[in-house]
């Protein structure tokens, strides 16, 4: 078991609407407080759009502007350069956005963004579909998983965003776990400390959406990174891949078995599945060897 | 507009790079800006400024005219002074961030060539593509020449800045972007008097912690619109406030409306646009030839100044509006737009609508001539009418 060296600084209060038992209200309480008090926010329509509260609530004491779906990247570089020419450069600009914010609609902006490598601090939660719709899919949604889309399972594979992202060469791009709170802390507070454009993923298993039980979420986010379907990884500079948590320790069935989107899968789907999480591991593992 | 007298500050500018000396020295601390025919000057300039330290806001260069928006959007939004330009597609592109910056109330200055949007692919004077976004609620300025573009964008972010609401000003392709005249520059000390930062009265990442844009129930939402209609029916007076403290400055009134030669006049042309400066001449040679002829140009188009425009064709016999834009279904956007105002009072004018250089096409002054010859006792049509 893992000790947390945790000291919250109250960001984040009580009295949000996540679903009772979504992890991503643990997230981020944990970003939040990382990132700090000197903090302007960008948000766009997705579960933590809601999670942050309907005028004139808020649950987080930063401040946000609530962006436009596809605009994330374009909405906080806006911030980050009116900051700048108010003398303001060390102010952190935080941008919530989600897997249909990231993947899909938003892709155009955050690339562009990050080509200019805004001085940006970028989390997406990615649950893996569009869940403030009704839990339809997007390019984040893995192979074969069922969503209101999809309903005879997703045909294409998950869209590699790490290595689209990487591509761009920015600063900093990593991925973190509900599972693994101490890790996120660690990798927002090490991206917060560098200039330009960082990227972290969250994994966020959505209850309705993935059909996961109210209990099981942090523990679905965890067999998701034992399984090695959701690795653990840091890239630098584009080139230095690096994995945090360097061992794969089960097989991907212990994965899917938590999930009603998977309930369709034939031994032959699971196969297939395991064999491309094997292959992906490999390759990462073979990055993250060669030192870039 | 009369010629400018001569002087020292006289230079010889198009009307795009007149507008980006009316930036320069508004000093705006961010802009996003995309290129796009005819814009684009307005783009060059001001990196050409820029590179030469006589420019120093932050400059992003957006993937897309979207993005642009959406960055001056939040760059407002955290208390910047903001300009943008763009043309055509480019607008059409940004059509819900529209929305969102009057919703927001995000004061900032965009500047428009108009332009016509595809398809077919052009790229003529035609309004079209600000018209077809008047319901966005950006306050909208036509103007008519590149002295007026430059006075207007100074007077723009005066108004934008105390209305809270963004400004959207235009100028037509090429009649005004692209033609050479000589144009008054103000100097430095007299904008930024003019100008003055005013505090906002909240910003992104102040120390309250308030946030901006998040949802709300209907009553909240539909308070938002009230109060935006206050802010909007407080843009006239603003205008003629901005436009007489800059004539002043500077010799050069600026009001909403421009009334040429309408007194007991019997026929009134009313346009806006680079349009004026053809309708003016046809005014004149109709008056030398005995018919009354007048011009009301309409420089500021949203909000629209409805009881002055009532006032002004009150017991006017006839009014023929030329519009350079067709709405499909409807007609010219200006005419509709006279045809609501004008509605119910004791003595209107006979309205004509004329279609007149939808796409770009020139329109002389003799076809202005012949309209008034035409229609000046005819009765109006429902149909609008396809000026050749
Ligand atoms: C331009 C536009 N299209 C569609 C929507 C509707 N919409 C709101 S949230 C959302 C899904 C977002 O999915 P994701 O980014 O993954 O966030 P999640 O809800 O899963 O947290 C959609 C499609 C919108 N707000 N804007
Ligand atoms: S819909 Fe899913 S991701 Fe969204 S708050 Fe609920 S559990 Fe969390
Ligand atoms: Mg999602």
């Amino acid at each position: 078991m893992e000790k947390i060296d945790y000291r919250d600084e109250g960001r984040f209060c009580s009295g949000h609407v996540a679903c009772a038992g979504c992890a991503e209200a643990i997230s981020m309480r944990v970003i939040l407080n990382a990132v700090g008090e000197d903090t302007v926010g960008v948000i766009v329509p997705s579960c933590t759009a809601v999670i942050l509260g309907g005028y004139p609530m808020s649950s987080t004491k930063t401040s946000f502007i609530h962006g436009t779906l596809e605009s994330a990247g374009a909405f906080a570089s806006g911030v980050k350069r009116a900051l700048r020419a108010q003398g303001r450069d060390d102010t952190t600009v935080l941008c919530l956005a989600g897997d249909g914010g990231t993947y899909d609609i938003g892709l155009q902006s955050l690339s562009s963004a990050a080509e200019r490598n805004e001085d940006i601090l970028y989390i997406c939660f990615d649950n893996e579909g569009y869940m403030n719709t009704g839990g339809q899919k997007s390019s984040s949604t893995p192979h074969k998983a069922a969503t209101g889309s999809t309903p005879l399972g997703k045909p294409t594979r998950k869209k590699n965003m790490i290595e689209i992202l990487a591509a761009h060469r920015i600063p900093y791009i990593a991925t973190t776990s509900p599972s693994h709170l101490s890790d996120m802390a660690a990798k927002v507070k090490k991206a917060k400390s560098i200039r330009g454009t960082k990227v972290i993923f969250v994994l966020i298993p959505c209850l309705p959406g993935w059909g996961v039980a109210e209990n099981a979420a942090v523990k679905t986010a965890r067999l998701g990174v034992e399984a090695g379907v959701f690795p653990l990884i840091e890239v630098e500079g584009g080139v230095k891949y690096s994995l945090t948590v360097d061992q794969k320790t089960r097989r991907i069935d212990d994965y899917l078995g938590e999930q009603k989107r998977y309930n369709h899968l034939s031994d032959e789907d699971r196969r297939e599945l395991q064999e491309e999480v094997d292959d992906t591991w490999a390759r990462l593992l073979a990055r993250a060897e060669a030192g870039e | 507009m009369n010629a400018p007298a001569f002087n020292e500050n006289l230079h010889l500018l198009n009307g795009n790079h007149a507008v980006a000396w009316g930036v320069r020295l508004a000093k705006p601390d961010v802009a996003p800006l995309y290129p796009i025919t005819p814009q684009t000057p307005i783009l060059e300039k001001l990196i050409d400024f820029q590179s030469k330290n006589e420019f120093d806001a932050e400059l992003l260069t957006p993937e897309s005219e979207h993005s642009a928006m959406a960055a001056a959007i939040a760059a407002s939004a955290t208390g910047a002074r903001v300009f943008t330009a763009t043309s055509s597609q480019g607008l059409l592109l940004m059509h819900e961030l529209l929305h969102y910056a009057s919703g927001a109330r995000t004061p900032m200055v965009l500047f428009n060539v108009n332009r016509t949007p595809g398809a077919p692919w052009g790229f003529w004077p035609d309004q079209i593509d600000s018209l077809s976004q008047r319901d966005t609620g950006w306050i909208q300025f036509y103007s008519e020449n590149p002295q007026e573009s430059l006075d207007t964008v100074i007077q723009a972010f005066r108004i934008s800045e105390a209305a809270n609401l963004p400004v959207m000003i235009n100028h037509d392709a090429f009649y005004v972007s692209h033609s050479i005249e000589p144009v008054n520059l103000p100097s430095a000390e007299v904008v930024d008097g003019f100008l003055p930062r005013i505090p906002r009265e909240f910003q992104l990442g102040d120390d309250s912690g308030r946030s901006l844009g998040a949802p709300l129930d209907q009553a909240g939402w539909n308070l938002t619109r009230q109060d935006m209609d206050v802010a909007m029916q407080g843009v006239e007076r603003l205008t003629a406030a901005a436009g007489g403290d800059w004539a002043k400055l500077t010799g050069r009134p600026a009001a909403p409306l421009e009334l040429y030669r309408c007194e007991d006049a019997e026929v009134v042309f009313v346009t806006m646009g680079s349009m004026c400066g053809n309708a003016r001449e046809a005014v004149d040679r109709l008056r030398e030839n005995g018919i009354a002829a007048g011009l009301l140009k309409v420089r500021l188009f949203r909000p629209l100044p409805a009881e002055a425009l009532r006032e002004a064709l009150a017991g006017v016999p006839c009014a023929i509006v030329l519009d350079r834009n067709y709405s499909p279904g409807t007609g010219g956007v200006l005419h509709q737009e006279l045809k609501a105002v004008l509605f119910g009072i004791e003595t209107p004018p006979r309205l004509h609508g004329m279609l007149a250089g939808v796409g770009g096409v020139n329109v002389p002054v003799e076809t202005i001539e012949k309209l008034a010859a035409e229609y000046r006792n005819a009765a109006p049509s429902a149909q609008p009418i396809w000026v050749e």
